[in-house]
C-alpha cells in the first residue's frame, strides 16, 4: 500500500502536521484489554448499580419501567438497521425509510395530529424546539409554560430560550393542575402544558386551548405516549404542536439515554418542522418508494436559515418504538395503559392507607404524588434498603414538596408487590 | 452482481387484522377500574396495526433485506466514519445493570454508571488534550450548539456578550456549523478557503474584529486536509478576543497522533458515533461530547460529573455560572457504555493505530484513483479524500451518477457535493477497519465506472438498476406530500 501511495512509512503521511503539534510519548491511559477482559470490566461496573431487575420500581417521572417485547431488540440489533447511516441514498435504504414512514404515521395517529417528524434527540429538546418554532410562526418572543411540566425539560427550555433571545414565563401550578392562564397574552408565542403533567395529573386541555386561541398563541402539549392509548388525544383538543418522550414505547431507561423525542404538528406548519421527514414518492418506472423530503428546511441545504441545526436524530430508538407499537397494536397498547391505570389506582388506595396522603385531587394516569409525614428522601432511602425504589422525592424540584414522593406504577407491577410496598411504607412511617 | 429483486413490501398497516397482538403482555392482577371515571375524556378510536409476532418479525426482516449497513458491505461515506462496530460493545451495552437504571435514582445507587461516565471523560480528555469533557450533548450538532452557548456565556461574563455577535465559519463547513450559530443568535460570516485548501488567512485577518465571538474550524477540514496554519489561526482569533471551536467530526484522523487541545482550540465537539464506533443506527442515536479548556468550564451544563480527591465519582450541580441543561439527563448513556468498551479495547498501546490506519487507507484509495478521479487538492490527505468528477461533466455525467452506479457494483456510494466548494465532489472515507482487498475491489469498480462514463454514460444515468427502486422523484415527494398512512374512512356503515 505504501508503494502505491509513494511513501516509505505511515509517518510520512502525516508530514503536514507541524512537528510541534504531533503527540509524542505515551498516552496516559490504561492498557488495552482483550474481549474477555472487556466484558468483565463492564459487567463489574454494571453490577454496582441498583437496577430495576433487582428492586420493585416506582420511579418514573418521564421515563418508565415498562415491559419491552423481545422482538424489539431482535429487530434493532439487525446489522442492516443498526450499522446504516442516515438514508441519504434512498435506493439502498428503502427498508429503513419505510419504517420511518410507519413511525411517523403511528405517532401522528397516537397524538391525533396531522404529521410527525422522524424524531428529535429527546423529549426535552423536542419541547424546546417546539417553543422556538412557535416563536417563528407567531413572531413573538414570550414562551409560557406550566410549572407542572418536567423540571428538567423546563431547564433545557430555559437554556435554549436564553440562546435564542426568548423569554420564559412559568405558570404556577394550582393543587397539581394548571389553571391560571392570565400570562397567556398577545405577547405570548405559545403556552405549553403536560398531558398528563409531571405529577401524573390529567390537565384540562380545553382551558389551555381556549387561553391560547384568545391570545393568538400556539397551543403546545407535552404528552406521554402510553397514556394516549386511552386519553382523548391532544389533536382532538386542537393542539398545534405535540411533543413527548418516546421512551415508554419500547426503549430502555438506560440511565436516560439514548431516548427519542417525538414531534407532531398540524399540517399547516409542516414546512417549519425541525429535523427529518420521510415521504412517499415513486421512481421513473412508477414503483412506489420513500425518500427524505421537504429537505430545504434542513441545515445541510439551508445552513443558518434552517429550521433547526439537528442532523443526526434518534432513528434507531424511533425504530424501537415502531416495533413496540406494532408488537402491541391497538389492543396491546390499550391493555398496557389499562393495566397501568388499575395498578396506579390500587397503589393510590394502598399507600394512602399505609400512612401517605394523596396530595393533589385531579384524575391521574400512571403516576401520583404521595404526601408523607416524613421527608420523602429519608423514606426513599429506607425503602431502597428493602429493594423498593419508592419514587421521586419532589423537594429538590418544587418548593414546599419536601414530604412528597412522585410514585409511578406501570403495567409490570403486581398486586403482591404493591402490597409489599404498602407494608414497608407503613413500617417506615411508624 | 444483480440482486434478486424482492417484491415491493406492503405497509404494516396493510397486513393488519383485527384482534391480533404480537406479544404476550403482562396484565394487571389488581382490581378493575372504571376508566371513564378514573381518567375523564377517553379516545374513540386508535388505528394501530394488529399483527402476530411472526408477521412482525417477517416484516422487519424483509425490510432489513432492502437496507444497506456497514455489515452489508463497504460504506465509504465521507465525513461519517462508517467503521465497523464491534459486537462486544453491543453486548456490554445490554447488561441489565446498565439498561435498567434510571437517571433520577439517587447517585449513590449507581456508582458503576457514574464510573462509566467519568472514565469516558478521562479517556477523551487525554486523547483530545482538553481540561474537561462534558457528555450531555446528544449528537454532533448538539455539541456544536453547546460549545457556542458556552462561548456566548464566556463573552457575557466578560461584558462582551452584546458586542460579540458574529461567528465565522469556513465556506467548507458542514451545514450544522452555521445552523448551530444561528440557534445561539449569532450572525454567520463565511471565510473562504485558499487555493491550497487551507484557511484564507488574509480574509480571516480582515474579518477579525471586536464583533467576532468565535471561529468554527473543522480540523482536519472537510476537504480531508490538515489545517497546517491552525496555531496561527488560534493566535490571531485569540488576539482579536474571539474563541476557536473545533468541529471534531474528523477526529478519526487524529486519535493518538495529534491533539486538538494542543493546537490552541478552546473547545471542540466529538462525534462518538463516528470516531469511537457507537453505531449510527440509520441516522441516530448520535453521541456528542464536548471538550473544554479551563476558562470555559464554569459555564458547562449541569450536572457535572467529577471524580473527587478520594477517587469517587460525584455529580456537581452547584455551578452558578452554568448555562443549564442542554438535554434532560446525562447524555447517551448506553452509547457511552459502548464507547468505553471500545476505548478500553484500544488502550494506550493501540490508540494511535486508529488514525494511522485510517489515514493509510484514505491515501491508498486516493493514490489508486488519481488517474480517473483526481483529488481536489494535491496534498497528502488525512482520513478521507475529496476527489472531483468534474472532467466527466462535459460528457453529461455527474458525481451523483458515478455514485449511483457504484450501487449496481454492490457498494454504498461516497458523499457527494460536500464540501460545497469542490465541484462534483466525491468524498471517500474508507476508515481503518477495511482491508486492502475491499479497498481494491472498490477502486476497481470506480475505475470501471469512470470508463463506462466515457463509453456508455447511460449506464450511469440509469443507475441503479439492481435495487428494489430506481432513482426516486424527490420533486414529486415535495409536491404531493405523503408523510403518513391514514386509516381508510369507513363509508356507509
Ligand atoms: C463535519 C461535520 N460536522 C458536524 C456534523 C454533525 O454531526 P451530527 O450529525 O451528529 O449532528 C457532521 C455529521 O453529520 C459532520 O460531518
Amino acid at each position: 500500500m505504501l508503494d502505491t501511495i509513494g511513501v516509505e512509512t505511515i509517518d510520512d503521511l502525516f508530514v503536514e502536521i507541524p512537528d510541534s503539534l504531533k503527540f509524542k510519548g505515551e498516552l496516559n491511559l490504561p492498557s488495552a484489554l482483550n474481549e474477555y477482559q472487556l466484558y468483565l470490566k463492564m459487567a463489574l461496573l454494571a453490577r454496582q448499580n441498583l437496577d430495576a431487575t433487582k428492586a420493585d420500581w416506582y420511579l418514573g417521572a418521564g421515563l418508565y419501567d415498562r415491559y419491552i417485547p423481545a422482538s424489539v431488540a431482535a429487530v434493532i440489533s439487525r446489522g442492516e438497521f443498526l450499522t446504516s447511516y442516515t438514508p441519504y441514498q434512498p435506493e439502498l435504504s428503502q427498508g429503513y425509510l419505510q419504517t420511518i414512514y410507519e413511525f411517523q404515521s403511528m405517532i401522528a395517529e397516537l397524538y391525533g395530529m396531522d404529521v410527525a417528524n422522524a424524531s428529535m434527540y429527546d423529549g426535552s429538546t423536542s419541547m424546546a424546539e417546539a417553543a422556538i418554532m412557535a416563536s417563528g410562526v407567531t413572531g413573538r418572543h414570550k414562551i409560557v409554560i406550566s410549572e407542572a411540566v418536567h423540571p428538567h425539560y423546563r431547564q433545557v427550555l430555559d437554556t435554549y430560550c436564553w440562546a435564542n433571545g426568548l423569554h420564559v414565563e412559568v405558570i404556577r401550578h394550582n393543587n397539581g393542575a394548571t389553571t391560571d392562564f392570565s400570562t397567556v397574552d398577545d405577547q405570548a408565542a405559545c403556552v405549553i402544558v403536560g398531558y398528563p403533567n409531571f405529577f401524573g395529573v390529567i390537565e384540562d386541555l380545553d382551558a389551555a386551548r381556549t387561553a391560547a386561541r384568545k391570545a393568538g398563541a400556539l397551543f403546545i402539549v407535552a404528552a406521554d405516549p402510553t397514556a394516549m392509548a386511552l386519553l382523548k388525544p391532544p389533536g382532538e383538543f386542537d393542539a398545534d404542536i405535540v411533543v413527548g418522550e418516546g421512551q415508554p414505547l419500547g426503549v430502555a431507561m438506560g440511565y436516560g439515554g439514548p431516548l427519542v423525542g417525538l414531534f407532531a404538528c398540524k399540517q399547516e406548519y409542516v414546512r417549519r418542522i425541525p429535523g427529518r421527514i420521510v415521504g412517499r414518492t415513486h421512481d421513473a418506472q412508477g414503483r412506489s418508494g420513500f425518500v427524505m423530503t421537504l429537505r430545504t428546511r434542513e441545515q445541510d441545504i439551508r445552513r443558518e436559515k434552517a429550521t433547526s441545526n439537528i442532523c443526526t436524530n434518534e432513528a434507531l430508538m424511533a425504530l424501537a418504538t415502531t416495533v413496540y407499537m406494532i408488537a402491541l397494536g391497538k389492543n396491546g397498547l390499550q391493555s398496557v395503559a389499562t393495566s397501568t391505570v388499575r395498578n396506579t389506582q390500587y397503589a393510590r388506595e394502598k399507600l394512602s392507607s399505609a400512612g401517605g396522603k394523596i396530595k393533589f385531587p385531579g384524575n391521574v394516569f400512571g403516576e401520583f404524588v404521595l404526601e408523607l409525614p416524613k421527608p420523602a428522601d429519608e423514606v426513599q432511602r429506607r425503602l431502597i434498603d428493602q429493594n423498593i425504589m419508592a419514587g421521586l422525592p419532589l423537594g429538590p424540584y418544587y418548593k414546599g414538596l419536601d414530604h412528597c414522593l412522585l410514585v409511578a406504577v406501570t403495567e409490570v407491577r403486581t398486586k403482591d408487590q404493591i402490597d409489599r410496598y404498602a407494608a414497608a411504607l407503613a413500617e417506615v412511617l411508624k | 452482481m444483480p440482486h434478486k429483486l424482492v417484491p415491493q413490501p406492503k405497509l404494516i398497516f396493510e397486513k393488519s387484522s383485527p384482534g391480533r397482538v404480537g406479544c404476550n403482555l403482562p396484565v394487571a392482577d389488581t382490581p378493575e377500574v372504571d376508566l371513564k371515571k378514573a381518567l375523564g375524556p377517553t379516545r374513540q378510536s386508535l388505528h394501530l396495526p394488529e399483527v402476530s409476532e411472526l408477521e412482525l418479525i417477517r416484516h422487519f426482516t424483509n425490510l432489513s433485506h432492502i437496507n444497506y449497513g456497514i455489515e452489508t458491505g463497504f460504506y465509504p461515506l465521507g465525513s461519517c466514519t462508517m467503521k465497523y462496530n464491534p459486537k462486544i460493545n453491543e453486548r456490554t451495552a445490554m447488561i441489565p445493570g446498565f439498561t435498567h437504571i434510571h437517571p433520577m435514582q439517587p447517585a449513590d445507587t449507581v456508582p458503576g454508571a457514574l464510573e462509566v461516565l467519568a472514565q469516558v471523560q478521562e479517556f477523551l480528555c487525554e486523547i483530545c488534550g482538553f481540561d474537561s469533557i462534558c457528555l450531555q450533548p446528544l449528537a454532533g450538532a448538539h455539541g456544536e450548539l453547546t460549545c457556542l452557548m458556552l462561548i456566548r456565556a464566556y463573552h457575557e461574563s466578560r461584558g462582551e456578550g452584546a458586542t460579540r455577535r458574529v461567528v465565522l465559519a469556513p465556506d467548507s463547513a458542514h451545514g450544522t456549523n452555521p445552523a448551530s450559530a444561528a440557534m445561539v443568535g449569532y450572525t454567520v460570516k463565511t471565510i473562504p478557503t485558499d487555493a491550497s485548501g487551507g484557511c484564507d488567512m488574509a480574509a480571516l485577518t480582515t474579518a477579525l474584529d471586536e464583533t467576532v465571538a468565535a471561529f468554527m474550524v473543522t480540523n482536519p477540514s472537510t476537504l480531508g486536509l490538515f489545517e497546517t496554519q491552525i496555531e496561527e489561526i488560534c493566535r490571531l482569533v485569540h488576539e482579536a478576543g474571539g474563541q476557536v471551536f473545533c468541529d471534531g467530526a474528523n477526529m478519526n484522523a487524529m486519535v493518538g497522533t495529534t491533539r486538538p487541545g494542543d493546537h490552541g482550540f478552546d473547545c471542540m465537539h466529538l462525534n462518538l458515533h463516528k470516531t469511537f464506533s457507537t453505531p449510527h443506527g440509520g441516522g441516530g442515536p448520535g453521541c456528542g461530547a464536548i471538550g473544554l479548556k479551563a476558562h470555559l468550564e464554569p459555564f458547562q451544563p449541569v450536572p457535572v460529573v467529577i471524580r473527587n480527591k478520594e477517587g469517587k465519582v460525584e455529580l456537581d450541580d452547584r455551578r452558578p455560572h452554568s448555562i443549564g441543561r442542554v438535554s434532560a439527563y446525562f447524555g447517551q448513556f448506553l452509547m457511552e457504555v459502548r464507547a468505553l468498551t471500545y476505548l478500553s479495547a484500544y488502550g494506550k498501546e493501540r490508540m494511535a493505530d486508529i488514525s494511522r490506519h485510517a489515514v493509510l487507507n484514505a491515501n491508498y484509495v486516493k493514490a489508486r484513483l488519481k488517474d480517473v478521479l483526481p483529488a481536489a487538492h494535491d496534498r497528502p490527505c488525512m482520513h478521507e479524500c475529496v476527489l472531483t468528477a468534474q472532467e466527466y461533466k462535459k460528457g453529461g455525467v455527474r458525481a451523483l451518477d458515478i455514485s449511483k452506479r457504484l450501487i449496481d457494483y454492490g457498494f454504498h456510494p461516497p458523499t457527494n457535493y460536500f464540501p460545497l466548494i469542490v465541484p462534483e465532489a466525491i468524498m471517500i472515507e474508507p476508515t481503518e477497519t477495511e482491508c486492502k482487498e475491499t479497498l481494491d475491489a472498490f477502486c476497481d469498480a470506480l475505475i470501471a465506472i469512470c470508463e463506462e462514463a466515457r463509453t456508455n454514460p447511460d449506464l450511469l444515468h440509469d443507475a441503479p438498476t439492481t435495487q428494489i427502486v430506481g432513482r426516486l422523484d424527490e420533486a414529486s415527494a415535495v409536491k404531493n406530500l405523503d408523510v403518513r398512512w391514514r386509516a381508510p374512512q369507513k363509508v356507509g356503515v
